[in-house]
């Protein structure tokens, strides 16, 4: 057993952080404040001279092959700075890109992934509708076939990068019959298209420097070759695309975490009441010691279940577990942080108000906690305990 | 441009740093390190050469333990050619006067057009040793330049440096040797790319008698300098607060600056 990082993953790491720090880090209150995708955009275009949407990648499609150990040390240190930056990036490389390398055959990843990896281009994930979050197999977006073509029809919802991106991995229905038993396809759509239309949503409690946006398809021709992988896998695509980004999106949660309790822990070493820093009371005190056990359980999981991705086993469960228990953990940190900083916590010029209006989605997006928990469940019944 | 840059492995800006119980070092438990700062402007002006004349190498060059080869790898993953490892028991306890001679040796190793240090490191602050080379290799050298320009053709550069409300604008002959001062380039980061690559870079790791340095020459009790002792600075003490009316505390203030700071 080895638990130490490679040379590679700590000089991924020291790098990531570094970028977090002087690029990300100035411009993230502004960026909540003005609901700023533009800045968020250059963020984005920087990152991409770095070579970071690769991280996960294998080198045939211009990736450097760090896989999702790579991924996971990448979303954490960019949620260190500003979540909404890390959840537009990790639409792009763990929903559009990773659908594309699990799903694609060869010419679509040597097309689409290499793009998605150089960050030419940027990518969407698009299986939510307004009548289908939790229960995806329900989806209506109907797609039927006609001539050397498939035609998009439908609406969908809530959309990471959904006006910004240039390529969108859109679950469509082409046997209604069947639904997710085989009924479910997906299909790369390119933006522009005609009769695609996207419509930013900006009221949002947070990452509101992420664009999501309704997607409007009305009559949208999308050639066969297309399709991902084949008709009627689209379902199982997306799930185990779900597995995967499921991790990140708990590596996400650590990063936030473990920047709040350094926030914390800084701002109770000055906070003078009662005469004293209020890092001397045992009542702060318990509360740093709390946030920091759980950081180090969610550190430990992710970790573990990164790991045993990049061994190649599935992980419905595992990456179930990590995103219950993170944004579950997460919540309970930024809300000891928030009160640690007391008034100060409450106002909109500390970052601390936006990390905890920002974490709360983690228990909503890619699947609620009660969703999770049917995940896990049903999997410990079938399988066992082990 | 054959180009060489010196680098020196420091402990983390961010670090806490405390002296070791023996009072001759800093306890260097915990501690993370990075490249010293005024070092990577050095790795940077040789990049940013060696893209601007199409060609040349940029050589990164330390001393140090096993940990070292990390900082090296830094500088190849930032985009160096090719890293110097100069690795060797006997230098623990070397002063700056052996560092430099050890560095002199390997630099001479090779044609270096220009030579690069930080004006200093962040740990010990000395700012000496690239002078130091400067002088055993007999090369001219401008410290703490800000602006450098290259004349390839002429073998020569001017370099800037900045002095007390003026600017001091030096030309020189190459082959020479600058200490970089802030403000002479931004750092790129590592790319992830390089990151990968770094690993396949040569690095040639060398020891004292690879630089026909005996160990003995650099050995502590060879020092011309050694250090003594190092210590935090003085806790300050809790300040005073004078209670009372106003007329009273400034008479109370003056009695303390007159009869206990003695400052009036």
């Amino acid at each position: 057993m080895d638990f130490n990082f490679t040379e590679e993953q700590t000089m991924l790491r020291d790098m990531v952080r570094k970028f977090v720090d002087k690029e990300i880090k100035p411009l993230a209150q502004q960026i909540d404040k003005e609901h700023n995708v533009d800045l968020v955009k250059s963020i984005f275009k920087k990152g991409s001279a770095l070579g970071l949407y690769g991280t996960p990648f294998p080198e045939a499609y211009g990736g450097s092959g760090m896989g999702e150990t790579g991924y996971a040390i990448l979303i954490e240190e960019l949620s260190r700075g500003c979540a909404s930056t890390s959840v537009t990036i990790g639409a792009h490389i763990g929903l559009a890109g990773m659908s594309i390398l699990i799903g694609g055959n060869e010419e679509q990843k040597k097309k689409y992934l290499s793009s998605i990896a150089s960050g030419e281009k940027m990518g969407a994930y698009a299986l939510t509708e307004p009548g289908a979050g939790s229960d995806a197999a329900s989806l209506q977006l109907s797609a039927k076939e006609e001539g050397d073509d498939y035609i998009l029809n439908g609406t969908k919802l809530w959309i990471t990068n959904g006006d910004i991106a240039d390529i969108i991995v859109v679950y469509g229905l082409t046997n209604p019959e069947l639904k997710a038993r085989g009924g479910i396809t997906a299909f790369i759509v390119e933006a522009p298209s005609a009769g695609f239309s996207a419509n930013r949503i900006e009221d949002k409690m947070g990452l509101r420097g992420s664009a999501t946006a309704e997607l409007v398809f009305e009559n949208v021709r999308v050639p066969k070759e297309n399709v991902l992988g084949k008709v009627g896998m689209g379902f199982a695509i997306a799930m185990e695309t779900l597995d995967e980004s499921r991790l990140s999106l708990a590596a996400a949660c650590i990063g936030a975490a473990k920047e709040v309790l350094s926030m914390s822990v800084d701002f109770s070493k000055k906070r003078v009441a009662f005469k004293q820093a209020i890092a001397s009371f045992q009542a702060i005190q318990f509360m740093i010691a709390d946030m920091s056990a759980e950081i180090y359980q969610m550190e430990s999981i992710v970790y573990r279940t990164a790991w045993l991705y990049d061994q190649g086993k599935k992980i419905p469960r595992e990456g179930a577990i990590c995103k219950l228990f993170c944004s579950e953990a997460l919540d309970r940190i930024v809300d000891k942080a928030v009160q640690i900083h007391g008034g100060n916590g409450f106002m909109g010029e500390h970052p601390v108000e936006r990390f905890y209006r920002d974490s709360r989605v983690n228990r909503i997006f890619e699947g609620t906690s009660e969703i999770q928990r049917m995940v896990i469940a049903e999997d410990v019944i079938k399988n066992g305990s082990d | 441009m054959n180009i060489a840059a010196c680098i020196k492995q420091v402990p983390a800006t961010e670090s806490k740093i405390r002296p070791s119980t023996d009072g001759k070092d800093i306890d260097r438990t915990g501690l993370s390190y990075v490249v010293n700062p005024y070092d990577e402007f050095g790795v940077e002006e040789g990049l940013k050469i060696k893209e601007q004349l199409g060609d040349g190498s940029v050589t990164a060059i330390s001393i140090g333990g096993e940990k070292v080869a990390e900082a090296l790898r830094t500088c190849l993953a930032v985009g160096s050619d090719q890293a110097i490892h100069i690795q060797d028991d006997a230098i623990e306890g070397s002063d700056g006067h052996a560092i430099a001679r050890i560095l002199a040796a390997a630099l001479k190793k090779s044609d270096y057009d220009i030579i690069f240090f930080g004006r200093q490191a962040i740990d010990d602050d000395s700012g000496a040793i690239g002078i130091h080379v400067a002088d055993l290799m007999g090369l001219p050298h401008v410290a703490g330049i800000n602006k450098l320009e290259i004349i390839p053709d002429e073998k020569r550069a001017v370099a800037n440096r900045q002095i007390e409300g003026a600017t001091e604008v030096i030309e020189i002959s190459l082959p020479a040797i600058f200490t970089c001062q802030k403000g002479l380039n931004e750092p790129r980061y590592a790319s992830l790319p390089g990151i990968m690559k770094a690993k396949q870079k040569p690095m040639t790791v060398l020891s004292l008698s690879d630089l026909e340095i005996s160990a003995d020459s650099v050995d502590s009790s060879k020092a011309k300098t050694t250090v003594i002792k190092i210590e935090s600075p003085p806790a300050r003490s809790a300040g005073i607060i004078i209670e009372g009316s106003p007329s009273e505390a400034v008479a109370e203030l003056i009695r303390l600056l007159r009869e206990e700071a003695k400052v009036l």
